[in-house]
């Protein structure tokens, strides 16, 4: 655990990138393989699930030092980190453990079976002989918050430095449903080809945001289709089994039952990439149709035929078995083409359409009317281009469509936690109903450190009252607000909820009086809802 | 009977001997805890200081009317009688306590209870009431040992000197600056000070104050010629033009914040070392049993919650609205804390 601890500190004091892989890469070249393959299982968001509630852990170390639970939860609002406030408030660490990674989580793994007593028992000797940054990341993994400021693609560098393994390769065998109790280090990192996991998914292409149409050359060069705003999704097929993969690695076969019948259509040996989408009478219904959807690991009837998903192909990754990832865009997408053709019209399965366009023009008079569409905006993907791994600048653009936007007054704020403990940075807006403000969301993002150092100081001097954490202040500063989408919400006071809402700027120049009105708000809700 | 001090809308009032303590109004007579922004204004027709505070305070408010009382030293202002004790937080700073007819308050401006081998240590002074500060009144704030973390420092700018880069650490320019001169190891290569840490340093060392050799920077300086140094600057001269010149660099802050991940990471340093001149929990509680007082207001910093715990307690606990501005961390120029303020 000490090496591990050091390996953290390294990481976190760090901000730069070359210095958190070279130190990686040191540890994966001295430390022993379970602690190694935990760290990859950790560094690629396989932590250990929580539990024990966050609730007793806040008894028991608010017991262990002596003070008032509610002075330890005042201390956590502060703070903003469960784990680091536990390390905290403790009392230093009076026994010593030299113990590795591994022993402390199979400790967490012994506990999590073990009755009320035994638990508080072993965790309350653990947080003794553990010190500060020890103690600190075990009571992180205890809560299953374990979380480092490494992405997978820099772990994976510093595994491929250690190994002198293949950085694409090496990324494709970390994919899939693997856990530390399912495989050992060498089955994971050395010797088994990646492909003999028949539910190993490949790594997502990711894309950015479009910075410099002018840079992209001809538009001919480029194909565009939809941006859809549903779950991006790897549907695989292969020896008859079937499984749905979500961006994020997450196994959402059964939450979307309904492909289950794609294995009746598609050839064997097909891994497909694309959008799911809740979907009827040939349109994508709105977010909000899929939002009951998601998080539900088996689906009632009713929500069948209330917001039945589909498959939106857009890509094809696999094809008869083989991986033809390296081919150019338009070769994919052509043999994509042919496999959804063969696919009935009453499959939950379509073809992502592109959008034809000869050039720039038109592709940006139709990015206008995403919205129409039920989309976010194009995607634009260089037709010579192979699919590649990860995010990577180049061959496929996001070009969204500007967000709508709103100028809201600000008559609430609260303390962000995390990096932003002691700032205020989440705040709630009002937009008038006659000489009312009418509070209809809150938005956190989008300002600079400054501002919000700037805003902070602002709301210490201008409380009105305080409510909790949260303040109420004197309705004076008027911000645009950006967001994606709008739609009736009758939990909300205001009649609306809004989709994706950040802060585009501090509208200094902009009097409370001319900020949006409530009627404002419903006529984008009748022309966007 | 009535209060000895009293808090006005100028500051900590004192009726029986009508003078005021660390206003932050213009007003005719001013008793000063310490020379920190905060405490110490402009403005005031008539100051009092310590002798070890006075240079200080001088050289940042230029021409004004400033006597001096050593530590300890009893003197009657009108119906009260004062005297000035260390309180550990910077060189020359001081609690003040005040006597009227037998009852006894002290206010206490901002205090460090642990001793720092450059401040006056902190000594506790009985009194009826005490007036203090809880900048980092949470039990989260529990401060290293000195020497832990003057291994912890020193490590981190030896191994920089090792590997060719230059150590720059930023630390509020009275107080902070000096107290880290003071621990660091000089033999690990020569130590650099920004034209604000060299002034106050200059200051400090004018009224007897030992600090080791530090070479001012200039605008011809260059990094190659002192390989391997330590450079102390303000807070916030780092992620400047300035700290740039020093070529490949590790950064650092200084701060009793610096306990908090969250605020190390926001910082953008490289390293976050737990450094301050306040009281941290057990500090502030420590000196609270010691004075033995029953009646505690709460000036700046956590004090809802912490007047709520010294309730609980026991104590008579109280909170006064003031301008000192001990818990703040959001002033302008991104790097400097509220502490460093203070």
């Amino acid at each position: 655990m000490k090496d591990f601890a050091a390996l953290y500190a390294r990481i976190d004091e760090s901000t730069k990138t070359t210095v958190k892989v070279a130190a990686l890469a040191d540890y994966f070249r001295t430390a022993p393989d379970d602690d190694k393959l935990w760290t990859v299982a950790l560094f690629s968001g396989r932590r250990p699930k929580r539990t024990i509630t966050a609730t007793r852990l806040r008894e028991w170390a608010a017991e262990r030092s002596d003070i008032p639970l509610w002075l330890f939860e005042e201390s956590y609002h502060i703070v903003g980190d469960l784990a680091e406030t536990i390390s905290l408030v403790l009392p230093d660490a009076t026994a010593t453990s030299d113990r590795s990674l591994t022993f402390w989580i199979g400790e967490i793994k012994r506990l999590s079976a073990a009755d009320d007593t035994t638990r508080k028992a072993g965790i309350l000797s653990a947080w003794d002989a553990l010190p500060g940054p020890q103690r600190y990341l075990f009571t992180k993994l205890l809560t299953g918050s374990f979380r480092v400021g490494v992405s997978r693609k820099l772990m994976t560098r510093a595994l491929s430095q250690a190994t002198d393994g293949d950085e694409a390769n090496l990324t494709h065998r970390l994919m899939g449903d693997w856990t530390p109790e399912t495989t050992t280090w060498e089955r994971l990192i050395e010797t088994t080809d990646p492909s003999t996991d028949l539910s190993r998914p490949y790594p997502f292409y990711l894309a950015y945001g479009l910075e410099d149409l002018d840079a992209l050359g001809p538009a001919t060069d480029w194909s565009a289709e939809w941006k859809w705003d549903g779950i991006r999704g790897q549907f695989i097929l292969r020896e008859g089994e079937h499984h749905l993969w979500s961006r994020g690695e997450d196994l959402m076969t059964d939450r979307f039952p309904e492909l289950a019948q794609l294995r009746d259509f598609l050839p064997d040996g097909t891994v497909i990439d694309g959008e799911v989408l809740a979907f009827r009478d040939e349109a994508p219904l709105s977010f909000n149709a899929l939002q009951s959807r998601i998080g539900r690991k088996t689906v009632p009837k009713k929500l069948l035929t209330e917001a039945p998903v589909i498959l939106m192909a857009y890509d094809l990754l696999e094809d008869a078995g083989a991986d033809i990832r390296a081919l150019p865009y338009a070769d994919r997408r052509a043999r994509l083409a042919q496999i959804v053709a063969k696919a009935p019209a009453t499959a939950p399965l379509r073809l992502s359409p592109t959008v034809a366009a000869t050039g720039w023009d038109q592709l940006a008079a139709a990015r206008e009317s995403s919205r129409d569409r039920q989309a976010e905006g194009l995607m634009l993907k260089r037709r010579d281009s192979p699919y590649l791994a990860g995010r990577r600048k180049g061959d496929w653009w996001k070009w969204k469509v500007d967000p709508l936007t709103i100028d809201a007054v600000m008559i609430y704020a609260q303390q962000g936690s995390g990096r932003r403990a002691n700032l205020f940075t989440d705040y709630t807006f009002a937009v008038w109903d006659g000489d009312q403000l009418v509070p209809f969301t809150k938005a956190y993002s989008g300002l600079t450190d400054a501002e919000f150092r700037q805003i902070t100081a602002w709301v210490r001097k201008n409380t009105l009252q305080k409510f909790g954490p949260v303040r109420q202040v004197t309705p004076e500063h008027v911000f645009e607000l950006g967001f994606e989408g709008i739609q009736a919400s009758p939990r909300h006071k205001s009649g609306v909820a809004l989709r994706f809402p950040r802060m585009l700027r501090w509208r200094h120049d902009k009097p409370m009086k001319e900020a949006n009105t409530l009627a404002d708000l419903k006529e984008m809700l009748a022309a966007y809802g | 009977m009535a209060d000895v001090l009293t808090f006005t809308e100028s500051g900590i009032y004192c009726p029986a001997g009508d003078f005021y303590i660390d206003p932050w109004r213009p007003v005719d007579r001013a008793l000063i805890t310490h020379g920190h922004a905060d405490h110490s204004r402009w403005g005031m027709n008539r100051y009092l200081a310590t002798d070890a505070a006075a240079p200080v305070i001088r050289h940042r408010l230029g021409e004004i009317d400033l006597a001096t009382i050593p530590y300890g030293e009893a003197r009657r202002i009108n119906g009260a009688t004062v005297s000035f004790h260390p309180a550990g937080h910077v060189p020359g700073s001081a609690q003040i306590r005040v006597e009227v007819g037998g009852e006894v308050w002290v206010a206490s401006g901002d205090y460090k209870t642990v001793a720092d081998g450059l401040s006056e240590p902190f000594e506790p002074v009985r009194c009826h009431a005490f007036i203090t500060e809880c900048t980092f009144g949470l039990p989260v704030f529990k401060w290293l040992e000195e020497d832990v973390l003057t291994a912890q420092i020193n490590a981190w700018w030896a191994a920089n000197a090792a590997a060719g880069r230059t150590s720059i650490i930023g630390a509020y320019a009275l107080g902070k600056a000096q107290r880290l001169l003071t621990c660091v190891d000089p033999s690990i290569g020569p130590i650099l000070t920004h034209g604000a840490v060299e002034n106050t340093n200059a200051v400090l060392r004018a009224q007897g104050i030992a600090l080791p050799d530090t070479i001012r920077v200039t605008p011809e300086m260059k990094a190659a010629d002192h390989p391997g140094a330590l450079v102390v600057a303000t807070p916030s001269a780092l992620g400047t033009s300035w700290a740039r010149r020093f070529g490949p660099a590790s950064t650092a802050f200084a701060s009793g914040w610096m306990a908090l991940r969250g605020v190390r990471r926001r910082r953008a340093a490289d390293r976050g070392f737990v450094v301050s001149d306040h009281a941290d929990w057990d500090g502030l509680n420590t000196a609270i049993k010691e004075t033995g007082a029953t009646k505690i207001f709460a000036t700046h910093g956590y004090t809802s919650a912490f007047q709520r715990w010294l309730a609980e307690e026991g104590y008579d606990a109280h909170i006064v609205s003031t301008e000192y501005t001990g818990e703040d961390m959001t002033e302008e120029g991104a790097s400097a804390t509220d502490e460093d303020a203070a």
